[in-house]
């Protein structure tokens, strides 16, 4: 599969034929700088777009348009990838060829997904008001119910403390204080400014070939190229914390309590030390047989799930457990300790080996799902080092035990977030 | 070796029934690099009241022993079977559902070592006191990790509201209390009972030889003893046909309430195409109520009633079926008397020939795009084999299902003076 890219004014398309899926893939990524005034439009943004366009006003009739086209899907989402808040577009449809109604489906789909990303629904230069007040209603609920998810919830707030002074600390879904502020004029004229500022990308995948596919996005994203070109880099300060590591512990009526434990790696996909991070990163506590999951787990029945894992994009590691309440001692001092195991070289290299064999297989399985291969050749695009993907398996092999020493001895422990029940209910 | 090839779909299945009873599986995908292989046996968290191979007397086990032994078959005389799979390369995992048992692993190379693992692990038990004591406190905290987790209590106290005595009531991994009465004795029973060859499916799919791969587990196979295969006594109380409860409130430290609504089939005894037939009709008809692109989907939204959580499902086994439709609301009460009386409204109109021709071209793009999944493919198909139903036979049927059929299940399933319940989540308020 060969990556083959040309450009539509300021939309870069990226192409990847194969002919493995019974389905083509369709996904466009926005990027931006995450900020304070943008995160809640941008998180907003999006469902807005997908509930309403000009030829289909309303979800319920664009909805009925993908399933003419034998349920094609569309998804909508918001995401961080560092400091940079992504909106994406996401649309999956039928290839023909397995149905036995052959007519062409794809190009209906890509007009339709066009539409959605440029043809909104409006009057003058405002969106719909029933359809943004709507979508506020909706984020106002799901950002009130992070609360109800417990694991969310504690991985948040270790957000927040950690990284109280940069833009990582805002959370993806934005600001419940910010939406009284957004009307639909206001998110209107957000949305002509994210078209001409925001980092564009379109993936297709699937059984197409770059000629046809130019013709046809030309066709439908020809709106696009009234907006200026432009070359967002990719943002990514390094942080130099000066300050001691925190501890906070937090009281709510949960059975379980929630142990999150935030590191600073300072590596990043750019870095050289991206791939002795990972590998790093396999041996304490990734996988099933890593450090934590036998140490916290098998050996000392403290926890159902005890893992690591990594933030690339903003160069973090955290590590999850639910535990008991009252294990709270027992935990973190299993987990410090198999961080110092770490530090001190003590795994061996059956270990290593093991943890190569199952990230080269885990990176080979990213790449048979069609939005897998967009997520690495997406990763890569961010990166100012540029590894095909056919090198990360040599970058994985190559990766020796004194990488892992020296990057386990770059990690500073910030803060140790405790989500945990009320005392009482634990003496049951 | 018997070879079906599915024109239409490109795909070919290889299949044969070993000596022991086994039945293989083996579909290749060409393309992708991974190979995944699914080894299940027909026992799952109903399955609590038995006759232990070669007694004579029924045997009452405790709540969430089959999700027990899942977790038990793991640790191997040697230590622990994911360092070995990991080793190899491959990431292996196991479920326990009402039904059934799955041992699985996915790898994208060093597929024999790989598959001789998964065959050897689940047909080697080993448990010691010790081991299984020491498994008491990571279980107790994964029951603990879903009581905190409202979409799981919601759901299962809907089931609870609907069913009074059928065990597809109990929490699948038991309850603190249940999973302390557990000792190896009973898992070994539990095992030589459950777990004979003629009892389970092998799936394997992916990038691979299918004539290889077949006669490799084959010659595994061939190298073990097993009893003779016995037919599995499993004893279910009687069931009543109507729910046991018509509403269900559970108060929860939580922001946002939640609503469930669900339907109980009358006669659960369908199996095979019958079965096919009646869980796509009752899909396509909840679509048709409550999709997306449905009207009342619409209205729900724009009342402020529901979000992007809003969901709907069907499961049906032999022996019970129900649906379940709802989601997040901060009206939940409400949410719930809105999905009943739009479900009395639709009986009441003519089906609209026009929307199910939509909705059947949306379901079978749907189906489609899951034969991207290997994953879906084997648990789907073992899920249906174990019923005598054939995945690749969902787009003839689909395409088959009439007007009349729709109907039929419509009358049939959506009754809701005695066959539908709610659970609410409720805030509970500091």
């Amino acid at each position: 599969m060969k990556l083959q890219t040309f450009s539509v004014g300021p939309l870069h398309v990226h192409v990847l034929p194969s002919t493995t899926y019974k389905t083509n893939t369709l996904v466009l990524h926005m990027r931006s700088p995450l900020t304070k005034e943008t995160v809640t439009k941008r998180a907003l943004l999006p469902y807005v777009l997908q509930s309403g366009t000009k030829n289909h006003p309303s979800r319920k009739e664009i909805r009925q348009s993908l399933d003419e086209l034998y349920g094609a899907t569309l998804n909508v989402d918001v995401s961080k990838k560092g400091e940079n808040h992504m909106m994406s577009f996401k649309m999956e449809v039928a290839n023909e060829k397995f149905l036995s109604d052959d007519r062409p489906l794809l190009e209906r789909a890509i007009e339709l997904f066009s539409s959605v990303i440029l043809q909104p629904k409006t009057t003058e230069d405002s969106f719909d008001s029933t359809i943004v007040e709507g979508e506020k209603r909706t984020l106002n609920q799901k950002l009130s119910s992070v609360y109800d998810d417990k694991m969310r919830f504690a991985n948040k707030r270790l957000t927040e403390e950690m990284c109280e002074e940069e833009p990582f600390g805002l959370f993806v879904l934005g600001d419940a204080n910010d939406l009284p502020e957004i009307d639909e004029k206001a998110l209107y004229s957000y949305y002509q400014e994210a078209l001409s500022k925001d980092q564009l990308d379109l993936f297709i995948v699937g059984d197409v070939n770059e000629s046809d596919m130019k013709k046809v996005i030309e066709k439908h994203f020809h709106g696009l190229t009234s907006f200026p070109q432009r070359e967002l880099a990719f943002e990514n300060k390094p942080f130099d914390l000066k300050r001691d590591s925190k501890e906070i512990k937090e009281e709510q009526d949960v059975q379980q309590g929630k142990l999150h434990i935030g590191y600073r790696t300072n590596i990043t996909y750019s870095d050289e030390d991206y791939f002795p991070l990972q590998l790093f990163n396999g041996v304490f506590g990734g996988f099933s047989h890593s450090k934590l999951f036998i140490n916290v787990r098998e050996k000392a029945s403290l926890a159902y799930y005890a893992a690591s894992r990594v933030e690339s994009h903003k160069g973090l590691l955290i590590v999850m457990s639910g535990i008991e309440t009252d294990k709270y001692d027992a935990a973190t001092k299993i987990i410090f300790e198999q961080m110092e195991e770490m530090k001190a070289g003590n795994f061996s290299d059956q270990d290593l080996e093991q943890t190569k064999a199952v990230l080269k297989n885990q990176l080979l399985e990213t790449m048979d799902v069609p939005r897998g291969i967009v997520e690495l050749e997406y990763h890569n695009l961010l990166s100012s080092t540029k590894r095909p993907l056919d090198r990360w398996m040599d970058e994985i092999d190559k990766v020796q035990k004194e990488d892992i020493i020296r990057v386990a001895k770059k990690l500073q422990l910030d803060t140790v977030y405790f989500l945990k029940g009320k005392e009482e209910s634990s003496n049951e | 070796m018997n070879k079906v090839t599915f024109d239409q779909l490109q795909e070919t299945l290889y299949h044969e029934e070993l000596p022991n009873g086994l039945q293989v599986y083996v579909l290749p995908k060409p393309g992708f690099n991974k190979t995944f292989a699914t080894f299940t046996t027909k026992y799952g968290s109903i399955d609590n009241n038995f006759t232990p191979l070669g007694e004579k007397e029924a045997l009452r086990v405790p709540d969430g022993i089959a999700h027990f032994l899942e977790h038990k078959l793991f640790e191997d005389e040697e230590g622990d079977v994911f360092q070995l799979f990991s080793k190899q390369g491959a990431s292996a995992n196991a479920f326990t559902s009402f039904t059934r048992t799955a041992y699985l692993f996915s790898s994208t190379m060093n597929l024999k070592e790989n598959l001789e693992t998964l065959l050897n692990f689940v047909q080697k038990p080993y448990f010691t006191d010790e081991s299984v004591e020491k498994e008491k406190g990571i279980i107790e905290q994964e029951i603990k990790m879903y009581e905190d987790n409202p979409d799981w209590r919601n759901y299962f106290g809907l089931i609870a509201s609907m069913f009074e005595k059928h065990p597809v009531k109990i929490d699948i991994a038991g309850t603190v209390k249940s999973i302390h009465e557990i000792t190896k004795e009973m898992l070994y029973k539990c095992y030589e009972t459950f777990y004979h060859p003629s009892n389970m499916v092998f799936f394997v799919v992916g990038n691979l030889n299918p004539e290889e791969t077949i006669q490799f587990i084959r010659e595994n196979q061939a190298g073990k003893e097993f009893s003779k295969p016995e037919k599995i006594d499993r004893f279910f109380d009687e069931e009543p046909e109507g729910v046991h409860e018509k509403q269900v409130k559970i108060p929860m430290n939580v922001n946002t309430g939640k609503c469930l609504v669900g339907f109980k089939d009358r006669k659960p005894d369908r199996q095979g195409k019958d079965l096919l037939a009646y869980e796509l009709s009752i899909q396509l008809l909840l679509e048709m109520m409550f999709g997306q692109s449905s009207e009342n989907y619409q209205t729900l939204y724009e009342a402020g009633l529901i979000d992007d959580s809003f969901s709907f499902d069907y499961s049906g086994e032999y022996g019970f079926g129900f649906s379940v439709i709802g989601g997040d609301s901060d009206k939940p009460e409400l949410l719930g008397e809105r999905i009943s009386s739009m479900v009395e409204e639709f009986k009441g109109k003519e089906l609209n020939e026009e929307l199910l021709e939509s909705i059947r071209k949306k379901k079978i793009g749907y189906f489609l795009r899951s034969l991207n999944s290997p994953e879906y493919i084997a648990n789907q198909f073992t899920r249906y084999r174990f019923n005598d139903m054939d995945l690749f036979d969902v787009i003839p049927v689909l395409e088959s299902i009439s007007k009349q059929d729709l109907q039929t299940a419509l009358e049939e399933h959506f009754v809701v003076d005695t066959q539908s319940s709610q659970c609410l989540i409720t805030p509970k308020g500091e």
